[in-house]
């Protein structure tokens, strides 16, 4: 997903009896359903893996501003353009959302932004994938903003009361983002051949890379055993890419568009599809610095963040000239 | 296109058309997130006043075409925007300060056609202008600030400013059109604008301590589409989808 490798604690969720008697409050008060809010005491490692998670989330949404906002200069029609643009800025918005939700938990901003520029933290492994036709900015919208809702939706539920009113807000767009997409993909696939064949290009560029959003399979994983019980993480990855899948194919079909997976089939006995794995070993290339646009997209968001210092530093400057001059004025 | 009414909507739907283009190239790579999305916020404020002028102008010209295939399918001697707003992005020190020049124009220009004796440009620039009113003062107060934050900043804004001057002179150039209109009480003359531009400029000069550039010579031709090199460039990646593959539905 958006947040695809969390590193939880590392160690089992440690059983009722074993806790410390704050911790059995903690985990007691989760499992009632009731939220976490930002003053309340909290085990170290759920704060940490949250900070972990939420960071990035946030970044994925920065990032992700770059392979849409890559087609704003060339949208097709006004309104395309018009969409285009607000959608990408609400992307912006998001990552604005999760870093103040983030900073709740005693991180800043500023901080967070240097994991990112360094490559020390990561983002989802969607985002190093070129956009390369219109029909990309269909595909993104119905594929990308469509698995990022899967798992928002259930999110909107977790146990951290700032994370979960982010998510709450988030989610109301991403919707809009994934219709704006679809209607695209239908202008596409039902326009001219040449727009058809960029659709269904589109679709075998971004179909299995969609799929890694969710993240390798983790029902064996001690992370997300942790991560569920303090409920940060709601559902299995398989369980969410499943579901995913099961929404997506008849849409493919409805299109007029061919998933690129010939095992791709309704399997009567399990009542959902079939479906082949992506491929694992180019997704932990992609997400450890190795895919086709990550040295472009952190160096984009390094060269925005470097270009904009003097900027930064200047109304900075200018805020505390202001503030001193109330000083001696007062 | 022989109204001289389209010549105002091509006027003032290019400037806003281009300009938001421009500024639309920063979304993703400001030096804030705030600044990210209140740029891109100015950049949507103004496409939405390109299309409305530009469907009044497809509606004066009434040969069938629209906003967008007035936005697309026009070449560069065509546009009506002035020469500044196709100045290059460069930096986001010249952006801003492209912006600031621009929105000290257009506050004053949609101050008077908000009381034009056509109704319909009266109507779209009351319009614009509750939006308008807000840009001035977003890009007033940045460049005040930035004017007056560290000398770097300072003199990044002073550059800006001395090197986009030339061009602003462009939004001041009159026409035969533009006559007509002033007979009509359409619209101000455009000249008759600059000394109250001016006036605003010099009064925010005081807190931003740059220096306004005396020179009045100005970079011309844009009211007859002599335009810089760089709006063929503008124009070339944003029509490039609608050329490439005409008659498509999108
Ligand atoms: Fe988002
Ligand atoms: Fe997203
Ligand atoms: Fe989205």
């Amino acid at each position: 997903m958006y947040a695809q490798e969390v590193k939880s604690t590392g160690s089992k969720p440690k059983s009722l009896s074993s806790m410390s008697a704050k911790e059995k409050a903690f985990q007691e008060k989760i499992d009632r359903g009731q939220r976490i809010e930002p003053k309340d005491w909290m085990p170290e490692g759920y704060r940490r893996t949250l900070l972990r998670q939420m960071g990035q989330h946030a970044h994925s949404e920065i990032v992700g501003q770059l392979p849409e906002g890559n087609w704003i200069s060339r949208a097709p029609t006004l309104e395309r353009k018009t969409i285009l643009l607000a959608k990408v800025q609400d992307e912006a918005g998001h990552g604005l959302y999760l870093y103040s939700a983030a900073e709740t938990l005693g991180k800043s901003r500023d901080e967070m932004t240097k994991e990112l520029l360094s490559g020390r933290a990561k983002y989802s492994s969607i985002f190093n994938y070129p956009t390369l036709n219109w029909a990309d900015m269909g595909a993104v919208g119905w594929l990308v903003d469509g698995a990022a809702i899967m798992n928002q939706v259930p999110l909107q539920r977790t146990s951290y009361g700032p994370y979960a009113r982010a998510m709450v807000r988030i989610c109301k767009e991403e919707s809009f983002h994934q219709r704006q997409g679809f209607d695209i993909m239908m202008k596409m696939s039902f326009g001219s051949k040449k727009q058809k064949a960029m659709a269904q290009d589109s679709l075998n560029r971004f179909w299995y890379p969609s799929l890694m959003m969710f993240g390798p399979s983790d029902s064996e994983s001690v992370h997300s055993a942790q991560s569920m019980a303090w409920k940060i993480k709601i559902n299995f990855n398989d369980e969410l890419r499943q579901k995913f899948v099961d929404q997506t194919a008849p849409q493919a079909e409805y299109l007029g568009l061919t998933i690129p997976d010939e095992k791709l089939k309704w399997n009567e006995k399990t009542e959902q599809y079939d479906y082949s794995e992506p491929n694992w070993e180019e997704f932990f290339e992609v997400i450890s610095g190795n895919g086709p646009c990550n040295t472009e997209r952190l160096a984009a968001r390094n060269k925005a963040w470097d270009d904009g210092e003097w900027f930064r530093d200047g109304l900075l400057a200018n805020s505390t000239k202001n503030q001193n001059s109330q000083i001696a004025a007062e | 296109m022989s109204n001289p009414r389209i010549h105002l909507a091509l006027r003032m739907g290019d400037n806003s058309l281009i300009l938001s283009q421009q500024n639309s190239k920063w979304c993703g790579h400001a030096p804030t997130l705030e600044e990210d999305i209140a740029l891109a916020n100015v950049s949507l404020d103004l496409m939405g006043h390109a299309q409305m002028w530009l469907e009044f102008a497809a509606e004066v010209e009434d040969e069938g075409r629209n906003a967008d295939t007035l936005a697309f399918f026009r070449d560069t001697e065509e546009f009506r925007n002035s020469l500044l707003v196709e100045r290059p992005n460069v930096d986001f020190a010249t952006t801003l300060m492209r912006q600031y020049l621009f929105d000290a124009w257009h506050l004053e220009q949609l101050l008077l056609l908000s009381q034009s004796s056509d109704t319909l440009v009266a109507e779209i620039s009351q319009k614009a202008l509750v939006e308008v009113r807000y840009h001035r003062e977003r890009s007033q107060s940045l460049v005040i600030r930035l004017g007056d934050g560290t000398i770097d900043s300072h003199n990044r804004m002073q550059e800006a400013l001395n090197a986009l001057w030339s061009y602003f002179g462009s939004f001041f150039e009159d026409s035969k059109d533009d006559e007509m209109l002033f007979d009509l009480q359409t619209s101000p003359m455009p000249s008759s604008l600059y000394p109250r531009v001016l006036e605003q400029l010099n009064q925010d000069s005081v807190l931003s301590t740059l220096k306004i550039p005396e020179s009045e010579f100005w970079q011309k031709g844009a009211v007859q589409g002599h335009h810089t090199e760089n709006l063929g460039y503008i124009l070339a990646e944003m029509q490039y989808l609608q050329r490439t593959y005409p008659n498509s539905k999108w």
